[in-house]
């Protein structure tokens, strides 16, 4: 199976407000596709509505070859939400409880976390660098500390699909590049598909083999480079965008 | 009076038996309930029970039997209000605890002769629980306690964050529902040992004391736990000797424990 995603003529509108309009495209096993566009564009709502946590109004989205309302293959694919900077800064919960979440897609009733589970979470802290956390109440961290944990819930059943939505927000510099590093690494190296919701166009394009321009539609969907060379660039970010963004990593 | 000579009497046995299963309840599900925002669901569940007891007695039926499926359906009723008609959760809570409430209102004036039961469930009188409602109260806090322990992860998936637990394919509006349900039958169980009106406290106050103490979401729920077990116990025995109601006195010993809690923290924090 060539695509992991394939969406048709999506879309999505609260009350009578359009959100998403006819949405087409497809996403194929080892994509790495940075999703960019103003806020409110709809970036948010469209991984909701891929994800099933929001409904469409018309059109369907495949996900791994079955329609979105029967897949029920969680584990395939890990999510990072946007809305970290929400979390209740007193919920109890240790950094090691918050990741063994991300193992539940994987388990059938009664949901037990084994000692193997408690294995992976401890190779997972390690591969991230924060094993020192592991204990720490959740709502102690520092939001950059905070994202990491999140990308680890994310990372934890290896999934095939990996969707993150502005996760270097809270990041400082060095943490981003590091971050940037993981996410490449994943795909280059496991094959994991990555779509990316970002602001940072610059640094999407150095890694990102698409890119994905949303603005109620897609107003382009192709390869970094094809966008660079197109005048869209220009026409979107502005007429020095194409030199700046697109001759740094042209 | 002999300290241990008050665990001779049957009915003290029987009041701490019961009172540390319905404090595990409440104090198990009261975490998850607090975290959720959803503190006052149990008031208004047991605004709902004046109505299903006020029922019952009319009927002449035992009246946990009544109060039961009555807030039970008043639980579900608030979760479509919330979900389907989209009010929000501390009105849906609202309109129907006053429903409750006025229903019990409206069969207490027109039969005259059970306002004294009446008032006895809405202050709760542990002291006086028969063994039938002992048994009771053990079998479905066994019950309930094992549902949660077996739903655990879901619950706290849903907890921690409700967005992220459907991505996880946690089917949240049977969790829901599960959750709402388990409340109300805790809501009622907990009626004869604190009574209607403070029954809010007894599935709030432990968690929040641990809260300020846990280390973690598991130690949330010990902790919660344990403090409600042992002000249970201290309510129980200090109401006898003292010859005041146990139920309110049970609230008083966990505000006592939040106090202390609270200015531990203060102290471990500087």
């Amino acid at each position: 199976m060539d695509y992991i995603i394939k969406v048709s003529e999506l879309s999505f509108k609260y009350d009578s407000v359009y959100v998403l309009k006819n949405i087409s495209f497809d996403i194929k096993v080892g994509d790495y596709v940075g999703l960019v566009g103003y806020n409110g564009s709809g970036k948010s709502t469209l991984i909701k509505v891929i994800l099933g946590l929001l409904k469409p109004y018309t059109g369907s989205i495949i996900l791994f070859g079955k329609p979105q309302e029967k897949f029920n293959s969680w584990n395939k694919i890990g999510y990072m939400p946007q809305n970290i900077s929400l979390l209740n800064p007193v919920f109890p919960a240790t950094v090691e409880e918050v990741i063994s979440l991300g193992l539940l897609s994987a388990k059938k009733f009664p949901k037990i976390i084994s000692n193997e589970d408690k294995q992976i979470i401890d190779e997972t802290l390690d591969y991230l660098k924060i094993s020192d956390l592991k204990k720490q109440l959740i709502g102690n961290l520092s939001g950059g500390q905070q994202q990491k944990v999140f990308l680890a819930r994310a990372l934890i059943t290896k999934p095939e699909l990996l969707i993150l939505d502005e996760p270097s927000n809270a990041l400082d510099s060095t943490s981003r590049e590091q971050f940037y590093s993981i996410l490449d690494e994943l795909n280059k190296k496991n094959k994991t598909s990555i779509i990316l919701i970002t602001h940072d166009i610059g640094q999407i394009g150095k890694y990102a083999n698409k890119l994905m321009y949303l603005e109620q539609s897609i107003l382009f969907y192709g390869s970094f480079l094809d966008f660079c060379n197109s005048d869209k660039m220009s026409k979107l970010f502005g007429p020095d965008s194409q030199h700046i963004i697109c001759h740094q990593h042209g | 009076m002999n300290f241990i000579t008050i665990f001779q009497y049957s009915f003290i046995q029987r009041a701490i038996i019961t009172g540390i299963f319905v404090a595990l309840l409440c104090s198990t599900l009261g975490l998850f309930l607090v975290l959720r925002r959803l503190s006052l669901i149990g008031d208004g569940l047991a605004h709902i029970s004046f109505g299903g007891v006020a029922l019952g007695l009319f009927l002449g039926v035992f009246p946990i039997y009544i109060a039961i499926p009555t807030v039970i359906i008043g639980a579900l009723i608030i979760l479509v209000l919330m979900d389907k008609i989209k009010i929000y959760g501390d009105a849906a809570i609202g309109i129907i605890a006053s429903v409750g409430i006025a229903a019990g209102v409206i069969l207490a004036s027109i039969s005259h002769g059970f306002n004294l039961d009446l008032l006895s469930y809405l202050f709760g009188n542990i002291l006086a629980i028969s063994i039938g409602e002992m048994y009771l109260s053990i079998a479905l806090s066994i019950v309930v306690l094992l549902v949660i322990s077996l739903f655990y992860y879901d619950l706290f998936s849903i907890t921690f964050n409700e967005e992220y637990a459907k991505v996880a394919g946690v089917r949240v509006r049977v969790i829901n529902t599960m959750l709402v349900v388990l409340t109300a039958i805790t809501v009622v169980l907990s009626i004869r040992v604190v009574g209607i009106m403070l029954i809010s406290a007894f599935i709030v106050l432990p968690p929040v004391i641990a809260l300020q103490l846990a280390k973690g979401f598991k130690s949330a729920i010990i902790v919660s736990a344990i403090t409600s077990v042992i002000t249970v116990i201290l309510g129980i025995l200090v109401s006898f000797i003292l010859n005041i109601p146990a139920g309110a006195m049970i609230v008083i010993a966990n505000f006592i424990f939040l106090l202390l809690a609270i200015g531990y923290k203060k102290i471990a924090s500087k």
